[in-house]
């Protein structure tokens, strides 16, 4: 690796007009049968809800295929607005702000051949965006989880709600702190 | 229970170049800010205390990442210029320059989204409450997708510095927004570009988050004559190296 990187700088509090575009969260073609809510809340080191972060998520589709697809942020060609996806090609690609209650929730068909989503946080307050995996079932053999002890593997897993909903908070500090991950 | 308290509201700025100069003495050398950084007041409950868990698994998803395609942009979306129905007040640039990834390889076709305030220092936001003029004729984001050289180019007009209420007489230098993607989803980089020779670096605490020198002037793009367009414009280049494995690193790694 012989290029120093640019280094990262926080989002700051004024991305909101600039990087979340409509329908972001809805990554399953509207009305697929096998579509999951992946939902939770982000709270910082205090217990509160962080309202000013965005949300990234990144999976295969459902046959596997890690080679996403354009069309997240499709444009109307006449007007310029972005007026999202088509339904057909599965992007994988999820971007939702927090709601002014930290909430967040994202609409996508299950990853092929793996259990989890990969799961990016940015923040104001945040200088370096953070990496974490929403896992939808507690994987017995996955090598990230064999590695941390009960209770820190539990902040990756999932809680399974009615109707192929999945609960997934995001605690950036403290009690109960999310696992983040440093890709090397 | 959070270990300590956030700094207090009503620091002077000497004050907070203290708690610079302590951070700065006290840091791991890196490329990248660290994440507890008590000079920016805004960090103190909003990064993890539990060291990051490092994963090196060919096999992970975030190896690959999201595509993006003409279907994504328009060509209107690069000229933040031409958003409204006149011009927007201020210094016109151009802002060029190349997506790389750790190998010096060009980043093809990937998205690059900017945004910033406009030249009175003033987002078009309604929480930024900076009592400067608001333009009607700028908005102040865009996006565009790399060419195969990795090369992007934005039409803007330069930001105004602007005041924030990190600790008292606050000011942030000039700078854009910037959102990268690579070919991996560990690439991701959102960062922010500045301009060379402000005098407000010394007094910045995000700037000076990155604690190490020669890391900080990436973020400061360079003046360019022959980018600036007679008449027109004054062209500013910015190169931005992305971070972080990618399938096609760790492929090539197998072979040394
Ligand atoms: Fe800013």
């Amino acid at each position: 690796m012989s290029y120093a990187p640019t280094p990262s700088q926080t989002v700051g509090p004024f991305y909101g007009y600039a990087l979340p575009f409509p329908r972001g969260g809805e990554v399953a073609p509207a009305g697929h049968p096998d579509t999951i809510t992946l939902h939770g809340y982000v709270y910082d080191g205090a217990g509160n809800p962080v309202p000013d972060a965005l949300v990234e998520t990144w999976q295969p589709a459902p046959d596997g295929s890690r080679a996403g697809a354009p069309g997240s942020l499709r444009h109307d060609p006449v007007t310029g607005e972005v007026i999202g996806r088509d339904g057909v090609a599965f992007t994988g690609f999820g971007r939702v702000p927090t709601d002014a209650d930290g909430h967040w929730a994202v609409r996508t068909l299950p990853p092929g051949g793996v259990s989890y989503i990969a799961v990016a946080v940015f923040a104001r307050g945040l200088l370096h965006h953070l990496y974490t995996r929403a896992y939808l079932v507690d994987e017995p053999g996955d090598a990230l989880l064999g590695a941390l002890d009960p209770a820190r593997r539990a902040t990756l897993v999932t809680r399974p709600e009615a109707d192929r909903t999945y609960r997934f908070d995001i605690r950036l500090q403290g009690e109960g702190e999310t696992v983040f991950l440093e890709f090397k | 229970m959070p270990l300590t308290e956030p700094l207090p509201d009503g620091l002077s700025q000497q004050e907070i170049d203290t708690e610079v100069a302590k951070a700065q003495a006290s840091a791991a050398p890196s490329d990248h800010p660290p994440r507890d950084y008590p000079p920016y007041r805004s960090s103190h409950f909003r990064f993890p205390r539990q060291p990051l868990i490092p994963l090196s698994d060919p096999e992970a998803v975030e190896l690959s990442g999201p595509a993006f395609g003409v279907t994504d942009v328009t060509a209107l979306d690069r000229d933040l210029t031409r958003q409204h129905i006149g011009e927007p007040l201020g210094e016109r640039i151009t802002v060029s320059g190349r997506v790389l990834d750790r190998e010096g390889r060009p980043v093809r076709g990937q998205l690059v989204e900017l945004w910033q305030a406009n030249a009175s220092g003033r987002y078009a936001h309604q929480l930024d409450q900076h009592p400067a003029p608001l333009d009607p004729n700028f908005t102040g984001f865009g996006r565009c997708l790399t060419d195969d050289e990795g090369g992007y180019s934005f039409t803007t007009i330069k930001p105004g510095a602007y005041p924030w209420r990190n600790h008292v007489n606050a000011w942030r230098p000039a700078h854009i927004h910037f959102s990268l993607f690579g070919t991996a989803f560990t690439q991701r980089l959102v960062t922010q570009m500045y301009f060379p020779g402000d005098p407000l670096f010394a007094y910045d605490p995000v700037l000076r988050s990155v604690t190490d020198e020669s890391a900080r002037q990436r973020l400061v793009c360079a003046y360019d004559h022959d980018l600036s367009a007679p008449e027109w414009s004054l062209g500013y280049r910015w190169d931005i190296v992305l971070d972080g494995p990618s399938a096609t690193l760790f492929e090539e790694g197998d072979q040394l």
